[in-house]
């Protein structure tokens, strides 16, 4: 059951990447559609340095056509995506990339939703738990039986049509 | 039982702590990943020559940093920004001694020549990068940028944008005097 | 004159705030306690009337100064020119801080002024501390504004023309989508303020729910209105076909939003079952709570967005100083008298108000999971950490799967009864929709083999969610159970917030479905193309004809004309561009689109060759169901409108019988 959802959750992160054309030049486009895709899928994933929350692939920028240029040339030369990305983190820090990568000050950032998750479905849990404890202690009042008050307070209700 | 209905107003207080916090950090500044790590291995030519001129600035590589603590001055004449560091950097090599090697970026021969004669040159070796490469081994991502290298050959401080009157006298000085000669 | 006007009646809309904020919660209190409350309680009204007149007057000033391009108002200057059209002079009003500041207060007092009018039925003390919370919100934003944003300063020497308006802003989408986004926010400051004023009395009720949820549902059309409105400007704007980017404003729309869907869903459990009632008044706190923390995002330059405005962090220290006061202050409130709304009626897991719950649980999970991707940066770097950066990858990681189970929940919900519900039992009214979906993701797999799973899945679970909303409906009316007149009498006496749920879940389904062809299946093609050269996109043959030059009103432009065939026959003529404002100096990209219910086969004209060969970079998209995730948003509005003019939510004189003995009910039975 586990493997299926660990499956089902790969397929989702690994799937989702979107395909944005913006800024690639024709003549930056490789020849080899293969490596131009790879370079495209890396390109998304890193973030223009000098423009305000923008992909290297999407932004105009110099600096993020000189990257652009330097992915090709990398992949070019027979580097896999993760040397490629390692060679700009190398020269930019961690914060070029644009999905968090998971060391010790993200393990907040990436268990976080799955912790909120899990704690919100132990506090739906214990409250349907206290509830099922008040039902026992004959704490509903719908189960308890009507007085007289309220059963005339009920014929007059219902006589003047009001609807649930 | 009770407790739980603090939690709300208990993370918010966190969160109004980090935005505090926040708003005297600099959230456009980024630090160098290469602090404390030798230079990169680079070689630049000098600016080229105009016609049947020489070349400008003798040229400069990765051979030339250590041996003394020196800054390495990313700029162009087509930065506004450049200008206004302008003056700190003739002082910090007229008045102060320091060794500073600039690395032009993307500059055509012409304009870089010219705006070194007209405001003056404080450089020991200029170096051409004239397709980004270079700058983009030390990690630079705008212009201008000044890195402070050690006798060691060891980056040690990245200065983002123009050097100030107060980031003069309050980093940098400190700085070079702090790594010895 | 009219800057210095103006200048005075905010600062009388301000006397006026504090007025309402202090006098009204104070002869509320005094009533509370059993002592004559000296007729404070009723300046209230009044108080919210002279507010927004004077607000509505310093709006209307500072919107003469920018149409009379009056340059010697510092925010006239820096955002308007006289080249600009008329149109833009008037949406530069807010196409800033400080102007936006004044729309903003503009817009909360105006809500506060329709409480006044509208909710005479009221409870005198409830209505007296709803306004003047409002009150006190508002005295706090026109202090912010007088003390660090006047919208009329002036500039002396006045320049002699003005900078120009961002040339993105000069488009009509975005010109307009900024006041649908503030009623939205803002708006949730009705909820907020009658949140507040319940937990002051000590009592929510099946009544507050119910009067909570008309602000709350014109609000939240607002603000979906306004998000699409952002999310579409973007797409044919940007020039990239995109239309969401987890950049953090967007994101910081998106949190209230989610909790305010939340919390229309959650006052339906209080209203009717009297549950939820602590659960419900957070949502109503946190809603707003999350708008002000957006105007912070913004304008304090904590985090770098496209959107953020110029920066000051001044005015940072101060808006932060606002919200810890206002968000603290009411969650403190909520921590000490909400363990005392407890009770209510008891209900299964699985039932409709246990799906409610349960889609309440998720939406908020994803809205903590969105804040917290948003503020991961921040948070890691005050604490010294390294710098990181947060972008679309973690938030498709983590929002998605969290979306996945609510929309599969959401199909089944309307087909539970209410207190407990039997599971089998709607099942086998969803074996149908089950196939139908089946046959969806069947065909996707077909015409897009190779596609990416993700796609299938996406598909699969919107037409799960559309088929089971129609088949709720067509079992509400018994359509091919009974004979049709039978349903059609149904039709006419259901009631209809029922239509608006319809139309509001069959518009989300729409919304997911465009959303996943319009990002996983699009089709690019980038080239440099001569004039005559064609290119095969989506179906379409699009032919270069030519590149000329253009003049706009304030612009020069590049302009592209492109021949579109398809099936060999001239469908249509698109014409990109490429224009250069004249003022700043700003290029902006014009696409060309061409709609049809399949996609949107979209044309950009980029930089010309370097070389003189004559060439232009030229671009081609072909986006697939786009045009459904518009369709969608706006049958998501429709739905709440319908929602908002069913005659049981509008507050009326017979209402007030039937809260009253709701309440007398509950207190003769506690």
């Amino acid at each position: 059951m586990r493997a299926w959802a660990v499956i089902f959750l790969s397929v989702l992160v690994l799937a989702s990447g979107t395909q944005r054309a913006g800024a690639v030049e024709p003549s930056e486009v490789l020849s080899d559609p293969a490596l131009e895709e790879r370079a495209r899928e890396i390109s998304q994933g890193l973030r223009c340095l000098v423009c305000q929350n923008q992909t290297i692939d999407d932004s105009n920028a110099g600096l993020a056509k000189d990257l652009r240029i330097l992915v090709r040339e990398r992949l070019m030369a027979g580097d896999s995506d993760q040397e490629v990305m390692a060679f700009i983190t190398d020269r930019y820090g961690d914060f070029v990339l644009l999905k968090p990568p998971l060391k010790t000050g993200t393990l907040l950032l990436w268990f976080g939703p799955g912790a909120i998750l899990l704690l919100g479905a132990g506090a739906l849990a214990r409250f349907y738990a206290n509830r099922r404890r008040q039902e026992s202690a004959g704490g509903d009042e719908a189960a308890k039986p009507l007085s007289e008050t309220e059963k005339k307070r009920l014929q007059s209700l219902l006589k003047n049509g009001d609807n649930p | 039982m009770k407790w739980k209905f603090l939690l709300p107003a208990a993370i918010f207080a966190a969160v109004a702590v980090a935005f505090a916090v926040g708003l005297t950090l600099d959230s456009q500044r980024l630090p160098s990943a290469l602090i404390d790590q030798p230079v990169p291995q680079f070689e630049l030519p000098p600016i080229a020559a105009i016609d049947d001129g020489d070349p400008y600035g003798g040229g400069f590589s990765s051979r030339n940093l250590g041996g003394g603590v020196a800054l390495v001055n990313v700029f162009a004449s087509w930065c506004v920004p450049c200008r206004v560091e302008h003056p700190q950097l003739m002082s910090l090599a007229r008045d102060h001694g320091v060794s500073i090697f600039g690395i032009n970026q993307k500059d055509k021969p012409e304009d870089a020549r010219a705006w070194l004669e007209r405001h003056g040159d404080p450089y020991r070796a200029i170096g051409a990068d004239n397709d980004g490469r270079v700058s983009i081994d030390w990690g630079v991502y705008g212009v201008p940028e000044t890195f402070v290298v050690d006798a060691e050959g060891r980056i040690r401080y990245r200065h983002v944008g123009p050097i100030m009157e107060r980031d003069l006298t309050g980093t940098l000085l400190s700085m070079t005097a702090e790594l010895g000669p | 004159m009219i800057a210095e006007l103006g200048h005075f009646a905010l600062i009388l809309a301000f006397v006026l705030a504090l007025v309402q904020g202090s006098l009204p919660l104070a002869g509320a209190h005094r009533h509370a306690v059993g002592r004559d409350d000296g007729g404070w309680i009723a300046f209230a009204g009044p108080a919210a009337l002279g507010q927004f007149v004077f607000i509505a007057l310093a709006f209307v000033a500072l919107t003469a100064l920018f149409v009379g391009a009056d340059f010697s108002v510092m925010v006239v200057a820096a955002n308007a020119n006289s080249q600009l059209p008329l149109i833009y002079k008037i949406s530069a009003v807010w196409g800033h801080h400080e102007g936006s500041m004044v729309l903003w207060v503009l817009i909360l007092a105006l809500f506060g002024l329709c409480v006044a009018v509208f909710g005479s039925n009221l409870p005198a003390t409830f209505r007296a501390r709803a306004l003047g919370v409002q009150g006190l919100i508002s005295a706090g934003f026109l202090f912010f504004m007088l003390l660090t944003s006047n919208p009329f300063a002036r500039l002396v020497p006045a320049p002699a023309d003005g900078r120009d308006l961002n040339p993105l802003l000069q488009d009509p989408g975005l010109a307009f989508h900024p006041p649908f986004l503030y009623v939205g926010y803002v708006g949730f400051s009705m909820a907020f303020s009658f949140a507040i004023a319940a937990l002051m009395e000590g009592r929510v009720d099946a009544a507050w729910a119910r009067w909570v949820r008309p602000w709350t549902l014109a609000a939240w059309c607002a603000l979906t209105l306004g998000i699409a409105m952002g999310s579409w400007w973007a797409y044919y704007e940007l020039g990239w076909g995109g239309f969401w980017f987890w950049d953090p404003v967007e994101n910081a729309s998106l949190i209230p939003w989610l909790v305010g869907t939340a919390l229309l869903h959650s006052a339906i459990v209080v209203e009717k079952r009297n549950a939820l009632k602590s659960w419900t008044v957070l949502l109503a706190i946190l809603a707003f709570s999350f708008s002000l923390i957006g105007t912070f995002l913004v304008r304090s330059g904590v985090l770098t967005s496209v959107h953020a405005f110029a920066t000051d962090p001044a005015r940072g220290v101060f808006i932060l100083v606002l919200l810890v006061a206002v968000i603290g202050g009411s969650l403190v409130l909520y921590a000490l008298r909400a363990p005392a709304l407890t009770g209510g009626g008891l209900f299964a897991p699985v039932s409709r108000e246990g799906t409610l719950l349960l889609n309440n649980l998720l939406m908020t999970a994803a809205a903590a999971t969105v804040l917290l991707g948003t503020l991961y940066p921040l948070l890691l770097d005050a604490v010294g950490g390294p710098k990181v950066s947060v972008g679309p990858p973690f938030f498709n990681a983590t929002f998605l799967p969290l979306m996945a189970p609510m929309v599969a929940v959401m199909a089944v919900g309307p087909f539970l009864s209410w207190k407990r519900g039997d599971l089998a039992g709607a099942f086998s009214r969803l074996y149908a929709v089950l196939g139908l979906a089946a046959l969806v993701a069947l065909a996707v797999w077909y015409f897009y083999r190779g596609g990416p799973v993700l796609a299938l899945v996406a598909l699969a679970a919107a037409a799960w969610l559309l088929f089971a909303t129609l088949a709720e409906f067509a079992d509400r009316l018994g359509l091919f159970c009974a004979p049709w007149r039978d349903s059609l009498e149904r039709a006419r006496r259901l009631p209809r917030a029922a239509y608006g749920m319809t139309l509001a879940h069959a518009g989300l389904a729409l919304v997911i479905a465009g959303a996943t062809g319009a990002s996983l299946w699009r089709e690019e093609h980038i080239q440099s193309s001569l004039p005559g050269d064609a290119v095969t996109v989506g179906g379409y043959e699009v032919i270069l004809e030519g590149v000329r030059q253009v003049e706009g009103p304030n612009y020069l432009a590049d302009q592209a004309q492109f021949t579109v065939r398809r099936e060999g026959r001239e469908v249509t003529l698109l014409e990109p561009e490429k224009r250069i404002y004249a003022v700043s100096a700003m290029p902006t990209t014009e696409a060309a689109i061409r709609t049809t219910g399949w996609g949107d086969l979209y044309v950009v004209l980029g930089d010309a060759s370097e070389d003189d060969s004559g060439a232009w970079t030229t671009r081609m998209f072909f986006t697939p169901l786009v045009v459904w995730m518009w369709i969608g948003s706006l049958l998501m509005v429709a739905g709440g409108l319908l929602s908002l003019s069913d005659r049981r939510l509008r507050v009326g004189a017979p209402r007030r019988r039937k809260a009253k003995r709701t309440s007398d009910l509950e207190k003769e039975t506690a």
